[in-house]
């Protein structure tokens, strides 16, 4: 740092903390004024943040398009859901067949359980990356999806571990405000740390250039069964905190059509771009219920319509394709917020000249 | 540093922004009591969903007011996801502020929705959910059908007594869990009645949405069952009955009331002749005076036969106006109370008490496909 | 198991199979074109299901005229598909192409939601095809008898097509090197539409197909047969033809006849494709009858 730099940095750094304080005061009026059902998308808000920015790591940083998503989310959901509840709650849950002995008695609280969780989703997906990480593009795509059905069809049959079909019901509601934005402020700070890293440069240069990252000297396959194998892990960690959320998982819910739904958010917000995950993931969650009206009765003023179930989906899959054509950078493109930007844009009074360092 | 987590804050700022404007629709009206739909209207279950709402809507149509208020159906699809559903489930309970909800079609959705319910303390009819656990340790869940249990050991008996069945195989969608249960319920049945472990000659699986069970039928077709319990999604059961036909077996089909559905009936054409299910509600046989005026009002309304489920939409409607009358309250917590006694409530498929588990104690009729229609049985009454 | 079950499996399979054969060869057409998984290629076939359906039982079209019908909309509908959602994209990173791919099937499984209804509909089967055949104990159904013809017949002619015309010289041109094609006066724009044409008229046959074997549709039916065909085209070598009916054919033989030999993996039945599939791209990537095409740098 030189010193020319440090005025203008000492302003960023008062604005970001003033900034991290009015977030956590604003968190605990949320906590304390918002009704349930606010809340209830508030705190998805959250968990498809987390979701969002595990599948921008491995498409938008690291360039490979992967759309297994769902198949380790599922994994996440289950692990936790079983680790944390009791062994009085889950042998009312297997009614039709008992659940194998060993994994009765087993018990964690929920943090363990969660972490837990997220490292057996990381090892399969390490474990996936290891054998499908030789393949590029679309048959990296398209095995990546036929492992989450595998998967999906794996614990529907597995009946004395998962209950199967029957799912699982009566999981603690663990899944606070604090838990699901707590884990979100973390794993987005730990992302952020990971891409200003050498680490996070190595995946932008595979994702730019596999060819002459090899001739730089990156261990190109290592780090992408790296970026495969910690997006995995984000994933378990949010369909833990997805199980716990929802209080009910069954293995249907987990079909490959969920990751297109974390797709949508990735493109909209930018491919590559953290502060497009996120903005993204909360306009999506939110405007997914704020346009449930489009499925009721529609009143267009010279007529009401009957209502069209459906109506929804369809201007999300037009947004998609809208976005895709027109405007492939999405939101963000591959920038990111910062306290210039502002700037740029007349919200904050301009620094001096040798202030333009900009997002990257 | 500074960049995280200022775009956070902005992040969770635009999410407060955003929330507040997607509910900003103030509490109820007091003059009108609102009844939640909590059905699936699109997505795998759109079209049971979607007959349970022609039979709701119905009966608002023809009883639209109660203690001089007016009732307001307040519908939300819940997509057949689990996800979409804990949230319509939190629309109903915590935005529109209803009163009682009816719903949903499927078992799992409903288990889905049950426990926010319960927390808001507003009391849910499930209308066809036949799973034990969608009623079970929820105070607030009722329910105007009969069990999946009780269907599995009714259909057994009538497999055995009725058909002089010995040997069955069985094939279950394997992702579904009332047909899971239900093979479970109705081997264990079998296997009493018949004394004989091997009376379940096979069992095969299959997943929602299959086509093609050319493989499976043919491995059952060697033990040469008298009788194949195929519980399932309609279109897939008229699909393996129809490739049942053509594969030369010839052994009976027995299913459970997911088969009530004017689609089985298109899809497995002359091949789904004979098989026979149990249900519901039969609309050849009027069993009272509301299930009269129900198919009248019915076939005039919609011009198409009613299906079970439709009825028993109905019903539940009927169930919640007749406990709001006897609370003569529409306070939810009151319409709860009152909903625990009801008894010998007279519903268009059959009389309806509730007995203290909220479930219904309901007798079963057994319907078979007769010249292209659903022709009725018999009534099969619980012990 | 005995002679007869075997038979009655190995039927059973191949006529599944030359199913796939047929949806697999629309697949790896315009994959061997353009490098793209026509994510919407399932939808396309559940689009000419429906429309052979509205055509019978909505309009009271004859049984025929219907089909060809269907056909023709398909086909139009297919050349736009490539028109709006991919050609603005085709010097785009694959990426993007992708996600293009995979938003025009969800955009088109939506709108059928909407203009079909989610309720599944049942097919109208003429009685042309609603036969039954006894061969030797073995049990063949009279739309299992037709498909395999139809597949074959298929097959030559699109043989012919891309060896024998100069369409297909120029398809062939686009497939190897499309700016080197473009440099020898060929006009890649057209030769993709007829790729796209042909393509979607393949999957407007095998949906119709589809649904006389298996009379029930909705919207959503494209999604798992398109999948698997996908992979048939993948295991066979993706751009050739030959490779694409020698893959679906074999999709078909394991799907059924692990589930014949091994009964109690029935509930497994959708995982054997996928399980297929990754096994052959780590074992020969280029798939059984695919050529090496080096990585272009």
């Amino acid at each position: 740092m030189n010193t020319l730099q440090k005025k203008p940095m000492s302003r960023d750094a008062m604005l970001t903390l003033g900034a991290a304080v009015i977030g956590l005061v604003l968190l605990f009026v949320f906590d304390s004024t918002f009704d349930r059902f606010t809340m209830q998308i508030f705190k998805l808000c959250a968990i498809n943040i987390i979701l969002a920015l595990s599948l921008n790591l491995i498409n938008g940083f690291t360039g490979l398009f992967s759309l297994g998503h769902a198949g380790f989310m599922a994994v996440g959901a289950y692990t936790c859901a079983l680790l944390a509840m009791t062994p009085d709650q889950k042998a009312t849950n297997f009614v039709l067949q008992p659940i194998a002995p060993w994994l009765l008695d087993l018990h964690l609280p929920f943090l363990p359980a969660l972490l837990v969780s997220g490292l057996i989703a990381g090892f399969i997906g390490w474990f996936l990356g290891v054998v499908a990480l030789r393949l590029r593009d679309d048959y990296l795509a398209i095995a990546t999806l036929g492992f989450s059905e595998i998967i999906r069809v794996v614990l529907t049959n597995t009946q004395s571990i998962t209950n199967g079909s029957l799912g699982l019901k009566g999981i603690p509601r663990y899944t606070t405000m604090w838990w699901a934005w707590g884990s979100a402020v973390v794993i987005t700070l730990f992302l952020v740390l990971l891409i200003k890293s050498s680490y996070g440069r190595a995946f932008k240069s595979i994702r730019d250039n596999e060819i002459a990252a090899e001739s730089m000297g990156v261990d190109v396959f290592g780090m992408k069964v790296l970026s495969f194998t910690i997006s995995s892990f984000l994933a378990g960690i949010a369909g833990g905190l997805l199980a716990h959320y929802l209080t009910t998982i069954d293995p249907k819910q987990f079909i490959f059509l969920k990751t297109f739904d974390i797709l949508l958010i990735v493109v909209l917000g930018g491919v590559g771009s953290i502060t497009g995950s996120i903005v993204a993931a909360i306009v999506v969650t939110i405007s997914m219920e704020a346009l449930r009206f489009l499925d009721g009765p529609l009143n267009l003023g010279f007529m009401v319509t009957n209502g069209v179930p459906g109506l929804r989906m369809v201007f999300f899959s037009a947004l998609l394709m809208v976005v895709v054509i027109f405007r492939q950078q999405g939101l963000m493109g591959t920038s990111e917020f910062s306290w210039d930007s502002l700037s740029r844009i007349g919200l904050l009074p301009k620094r001096g000249p040798k202030s333009g360092k900009g997002g990257e | 540093m500074n960049k995280i987590v200022s775009c956070l804050t902005v992040a969770a700022a635009m999410a407060v922004g955003l929330s507040m404007v997607s509910c900003s629709k103030p509490a109820t009206d007091s003059d009108v009591i609102k009844i939640g739909v909590f059905e699936p209207l699109t997505g795998a279950n759109g079209a049971g969903g979607a007959d349970e709402y022609d039979g709701i809507k119905l009966a608002n149509k023809l009883f639209p007011e109660i203690l001089g208020k007016k009732v307001q159906l307040v519908a939300v699809d819940n997509k057949s996801d689990k996800v979409e559903a804990a949230n319509a489930a939190t629309v109903l309970a915590q935005k529109e502020k209803v009163n009682a909800v009816i719903g949903s079609w499927g078992s799992s959705l409903s288990m889905s929705g049950g426990p926010i319910f319960a927390e808001a303390k507003i009391p849910a009819v499930a209308v066809s959910a036949t799973n034990p656990a969608v009623t079970k340790g929820n105070e607030y869940y009722f329910r105007v059908c009969f069990l999946d249990p009780f269907q599995g050991v009714v259909g057994a008996t009538y497999a055995f007594n009725t058909l002089k069945a010995k040997k069955v195989a069985i094939i279950r969608e394997v992702s579904n869990d009332y047909s899971v249960g239900l093979a479970k319920f109705f081997a264990d049945e079998f296997v009493k009645l018949t004394g004989d472990q091997g009376a379940i000659v096979a069992t095969s699986d299959y997943n929602t949405g299959d086509q093609d069970f050319s493989a499976q039928l043919t491995n059952i077709k060697k033990f040469e069952p008298d009788a194949i319990f195929a519980p399932g999604n309609y279109t897939e059961s008229a699909l393996i009955i129809k490739q049942a036909r053509a594969l030369g077996i010839n052994a009976q089909f027995i299913g459970g009331d997911t088969w009530d559905m004017a689609a089985f009936l298109e899809v497995g054409g002359p091949a789904v002749e004979g098989a026979v299910f149990s249900t519901f509600f039969a609309n050849d046989v009027p069993i009272n005076k509301t299930s009269e005026s129900f198919l009248k009002s019915f076939r005039d309304e919609y011009k198409k036969e009613p299906s079970a489920v439709s009825a028993l939409g109905y019903d539940a409607y009927l169930v919640i106006l007749d406990a709001i009358k006897r609370a003569n309250s529409a306070e939810p917590q009151k319409i709860r109370d009152a909903l625990t006694q009801t008894k010998d409530f007279e519903g268009s498929a059959g009389a309806i008490t509730i007995n203290a588990e909220r479930n219904a104690d309901k007798a079963a009729v057994f319907k078979t496909v007769k010249d292209g229609k659903f022709a009725f049985l018999t009534t099969v009454k619980p012990q | 198991m005995d002679l007869q079950t075997f038979l009655q499996q190995f039927v059973n399979a191949l006529s599944l199979g030359s199913l796939y054969a047929l949806i697999a060869i629309g697949y790896t057409m315009v994959y061997g074109i353009l490098r793209l998984i026509n994510f919407a290629h399932g939808d396309v076939f559940m689009i000419g299901g429906y429309l052979a359906f509205y055509g019978v039982s909505t309009f009271l079209m004859p049984w025929w005229l219907a089909v060809c019908l269907a056909i023709v909309v398909t086909t139009v509908f297919g050349v736009g598909l490539e028109r709006v959602a991919y050609r603005p994209l085709r010097d785009s990173p694959r990426i993007s192409i992708m996600i293009s791919a995979i938003g025009a099937s969800f955009l088109i499984e939506n709108l059928a939601i909407v203009l079909f209804d989610a309720r599944p509909k049942a097919f109208p089967v003429s009685n042309l095809f609603a036969g039954n055949h006894v061969i030797g104990g073995v049990h063949i159904a009279a739309v299992s008898l037709i498909i395999p013809v139809v597949t074959a017949v298929l097959l030559a002619v699109l043989l012919w097509i891309v060896h024998r015309t100069k369409t297909g010289m120029a398809m062939r041109a686009v497939s190897t090197d499309i700016d080197a094609a473009r440099l020898m006066a060929i006009d890649v724009n057209r030769i993709v539409s007829i790729t796209f044409a042909i393509g979607s008229a393949l999957a407007a046959i095998g949906g119709i197909l589809w649904a006389l074997k298996y009379p029930r549709l909705e919207p959503l039916m494209g999604i798992m047969p398109g999948l698997k065909c996908f992979i048939a085209a993948v295991v066979g070598g993706i751009g050739s033809i030959a490779g694409a009916v020698l893959g679906g054919l074999l999709l078909g033989l394991i799907e059924l006849m692990t589930i014949a030999v091994l009964p109690e993996l029935t509930g497994y039945k959708d995982a054997f494709a996928f399980v297929l599939l990754i096994m052959v791209l780590l074992v020969k990537p280029t798939g059984l009858l695919g050529k090496n095409q080096g990585e272009k740098v």
